[in-house]
């Protein structure tokens, strides 16, 4: 940093709280015109509360907010847009139904004189694309884009509006790691004409890779800020957990006969979002099966057909020996398969039901918990306290709403709600997304346990690393089609890229004729 | 402006709102009272006279209570899953029409078999009515909103073909009414001598079963998680579906009671006339005890309350009885206002 650095934006002793909580206790973030900052932090560190009083959605306690040296009055949403500040959302905000250009344009123009500079719009629009290696026709349909694409859409957005900040949350997760680096190319350009850029993140080498300086937020508190020139990723993972973070051991794998096998599997697309075509996979004891893939390339269908939701339009689930006939939620967990879903607080609990309510939930008609048509309330108290327990979930008591535990904590009370009945196979769909590394490393020291003790796990992730780390054989899943299956350590994450790109099957299909 | 939800309220929060909203409905009852020509200081005594202040006007108030409860339990319980049942209207007119069809003596039963079969048989014809709205909605995605409500508009005028038709009763002097039930038919008095029926006691036994069957049963616990996530309770295997097609049946049958209870615990016969929008004010009811089964009890008597008291001031005084009606609309304006703002805070940006 050099001593005449302009500043762009400084958050100032920002403390936030929320009845008991301090969500943000005297945090302070500053970036200079053209430099990259990370905030890097665990879930519920308090990156997104920071977000949200820097574009007024909530009101600090205390603290300012400058930006160009100028205090933006607190609570007003509009005033950090029009001072020049920009963010891509994680989940984009973007219209499906528009074109390129209608979102980019959309809320600039007057809509009273819809036809006015369109032209000009679009001139700007290729300029600014062909600039900063943005590659999208403005005419597309926002529906018919990949998510890099759209991704690429909202930086454009941004760009259009002239901002002189940009802040880019998560940008990475739903990114293979070919566009990860074309992002953090468009993201130098944009350095080098001079914007600011808050990148929040909590993968650290990417953070490595892309930022000058590292803000580090644990519990709401700063553990730190320092230049990445002068640290490394060790040090930072500590910063974060506050103790040095441990990667998990996996030991060779013994694999048994298959427990759950797919058969030519085909499924329905659901909109733009592509089922599964013809996909086979055997799930074996005491070996868990990595199913890499971006967002959105049929892994809701896989999950969807092991977990029961879903029956396969062709194909056949084979459990055991047994081809079964008819598949449900309900048959698939009383068949012993433990679902950790996908999204724990639309799909994996009832946000207003408390944690008795909601670690019965897959098995409320069980014995265990009812009895003729009466709950067993007795026994299920006893089941969650168990859990609670057991599994280290930390609350006020178990007839807390879960709305108010933590995201690790729902994680482990859904963890124990399916592990207690010593399942057989696990189907983790992202089971460790938006997790701290301490909580990652539990949920992966539990399914790494479960593999000890001979049960198959299905790994679904877009997280390139873990898939890596933790599978025994890793499928890559690229339009709904399945790659043939890798060893550990067989493959680079580059080649893995490859397919997920869709271009591996071209080649597969090459090399067979 | 806007809402932030209190996580822990004080009692004081849950007290001071509904006690405003009741003394700011009183003040303005008394406003009108007086523009009316009446004494405004004696209205709200009078109100209280005429709802609570003697055996009579007690009595008065439980019965006007009662189909008020079976529809507000109606609407609880619909409510819970997120099924929005608007039709109760509709399924009290059913309730009331197996009544009439079967309690005009066409059965050669025992007496003691007549009324548990015409209860069974009005819960059978509220079930119905509503499964078609459900079926629409879970097979096709049709809102019940829409189909629950319009079909009460069309069923209020198939029950008056009948009733200028095949029902009319010959007796009638040419109105449109229907034959009265046979006394084997009719609920007996809770104390004789005293107008209040066994209808009054079925609506407290109903509203205490649906409260165990909420709070015990997985029928309870399927309808809340469908009602609180249908996403969640689809994931771990509840058939989403089949629960709101229970509930619906639930629902209908809870509203039906309140027409059979109506026919043959006070009217004794069919009318176009039977209902002031009971099963609409049953929406209202649901609403003001917040979906709690035991809440509708409470709600019903605060509701028939102001309708019977409200009915008593405005003759006492000599004013109109449309007075009656805008001090219940008032109040429940208030009161709902109330209800929310002992959850929720304004917060001024």
């Amino acid at each position: 940093m050099s001593k005449d650095a302009v500043e762009a934006l400084s958050l100032n002793a920002i403390t936030k709280r929320f009845g008991e909580l301090t969500a943000n206790d005297a945090v302070s973030l500053a970036v200079n015109v053209g430099e990259v900052v990370a905030l890097l932090g665990e879930n519920g560190a308090g990156k997104t509360t920071l977000m949200n009083i820097l574009f007024g959605q909530y009101t600090a306690d205390s603290g300012t907010v400058r930006v160009f040296g100028d205090t933006l009055p607190s609570g007003n949403s509009r005033a950090a847009l029009d001072a020049g500040v920009g963010m891509v959302h994680q989940h984009f905000t973007l219209a499906d139904n528009l074109t390129v250009q209608e979102n980019i344009t959309l809320g600039v123009h007057s809509l009273l004189k819809p036809s006015l500079g369109r032209a000009a719009a679009k001139t700007r629009i290729a300029a600014l694309s062909k600039k900063f290696h943005l590659a999208v026709s403005p005419d597309a349909r926002v529906g018919t884009l990949s998510v890099g694409e759209r991704q690429r859409v909202e930086i454009l957005k941004a760009l259009y509006r002239d901002v002189r900040i940009l802040i880019l949350d998560e940008p990475t997760a739903v990114l293979t790691p070919q566009e990860t680096d074309d992002l953090f190319a468009t993201l130098r350009l944009a350095i080098a004409e001079g914007l600011s850029i808050i990148f929040i993140s909590h993968k650290l080498h990417e953070v490595m890779a892309i930022a000058d300086r590292v803000v580090v937020l644990r519990h709401g508190k700063m553990a730190g800020g320092v230049n990445t020139k002068d640290t490394d990723e060790n040090a930072l993972a500590e910063m974060m957990m506050g103790t040095e973070a441990t990667p998990p051991e996996v030991s060779p794998a013994k694999p048994d006969a298959p427990l759950l096998a797919l058969r030519n599997v085909t499924t329905a697309d659901v909109g733009s979002v592509p089922g599964l075509k013809s996909v086979s996979l055997a799930l074996k004891g005491g070996q868990i099966v990595g199913l890499a893939g971006v967002s959105g390339n049929g892994q809701a269908a896989m999950a969807d057909v092991v977990g029961g939701l879903l029956n396969p339009n062709e194909g056949q689930v084979i459990l055991g020996s047994e081809t079964v006939q008819k598949w449900t939620p309900r048959i698939a967990v009383q068949s012993g398969i433990a679902r950790i879903p996908e999204d724990r607080h639309k799909t994996g609990t009832i946000a207003d039901f408390d944690l008795v309510e909601n670690a019965i939930l897959e098995r409320y008609k069980s014995p265990a918990f009812s009895n003729g048509g009466w709950l067993n309330w007795r026994k299920s108290r006893a089941f969650a306290d168990g859990i609670i327990d057991k599994y280290d979930v930390r609350c006020p008591g178990s007839e807390t709403p879960i709305r108010l535990l933590s995201g690790g904590n729902m994680q482990k009370l859904i963890l124990g709600r399916v592990l207690e009945a010593d399942p057989q196979i696990i189907l983790a769909n992202q089971p460790v997304r938006g997790l701290d590394i301490g909580a990652v490393n539990y949920v992966h020291s539990q399914l790494l346990a479960a593999r000890a003790r001979g049960a198959a796990v299905l790994l679904i992730s877009e997280d390139l690393d873990e898939v890596m780390a933790l599978s025994d054989v890793i499928h890559v899943i690229a339009d709904g089609r399945l790659s043939p299956e890798f060893k550990r350590g067989e493959m680079t994450p580059a080649q893995l890229g490859l397919w997920m790109a869709g271009q591996g099957f071209e080649m597969d299909v090459a090399n067979a004729s | 402006m806007r809402l932030e939800p209190i996580k822990n309220p004080t009692l004081a929060r849950k007290l001071v709102p509904p006690a405003i909203a009741l003394i700011s409905t009183v003040v303005i009852a008394s406003f009108l009272a007086m523009v009316a020509g009446a004494n405004p200081f004696s209205v709200i005594g009078l109100i209280l006279k005429g709802s609570f202040g003697s055996q009579f006007a007690i009595l008065e108030t439980l019965n006007r209570a009662t189909p008020l409860i079976f529809t507000g339990l109606a609407v609880a319980v619909a409510f819970r899953a997120k099924f929005w049942n608007i039709g109760a209207e509709a399924q009290l007119y059913a309730g009331a029409l197996m009544t009439v069809l079967l309690g005009t003596g066409i059965l050669p039963w025992p007496s003691f078999a007549i009324l548990p079969l015409i209860i069974f048989a009005a819960i059978l014809a509220g079930a119905i009515v509503l499964l078609a709205p459900a079926l629409l909605k879970t097979r096709f995605g049709v809102d019940e909103v829409v189909t629950t409500l319009l079909f009460n508009f069309i069923f209020l005028l198939f029950i008056s073909m009948l009733l200028e038709g095949v029902l009319k009763d010959p007796m009638g002097m040419g109105w449109p009414k229907s034959a009265r039930i046979i006394p084997e038919a009719k609920l007996p008095r809770i104390v004789d001598g005293l107008r209040l029926h066994w209808g009054f006691g079925l609506a407290i036994f109903s509203a205490i079963c649906i409260w165990i069957i909420q709070t015990r049963s997985t029928l309870g616990y399927e309808i809340r998680a469908v009602g609180l996530n249908k996403d969640a309770a689809a994931f771990a295997g509840i058939p989403v579906n089949v629960v709101i097609v229970k509930t619906a049946l639930l629902s209908g049958g809870l509203a039906a009671l309140a027409g059979f209870s109506e026919v043959a615990g006070l009217k004794g016969s069919l009318t176009l006339d039977l209902s002031p929008g009971f099963g609409y004010t049953g929406i209202i009811v649901a609403m003001l005890a917040l979906l709690n089964p035991l809440g509708v009890i409470v709600a019903s008597l605060f509701v028939a309350g102001i309708f019977v008291g409200a009915d008593s001031m405005s003759r006492a005084a000599d004013v109109p009885t449309y007075l009656a009606d805008i001090m219940l609309a008032t109040a429940l304006l208030l009161m709902v206002l109330a209800i929310m703002l002992t959850r929720f805070r304004v917060v001024r940006d």
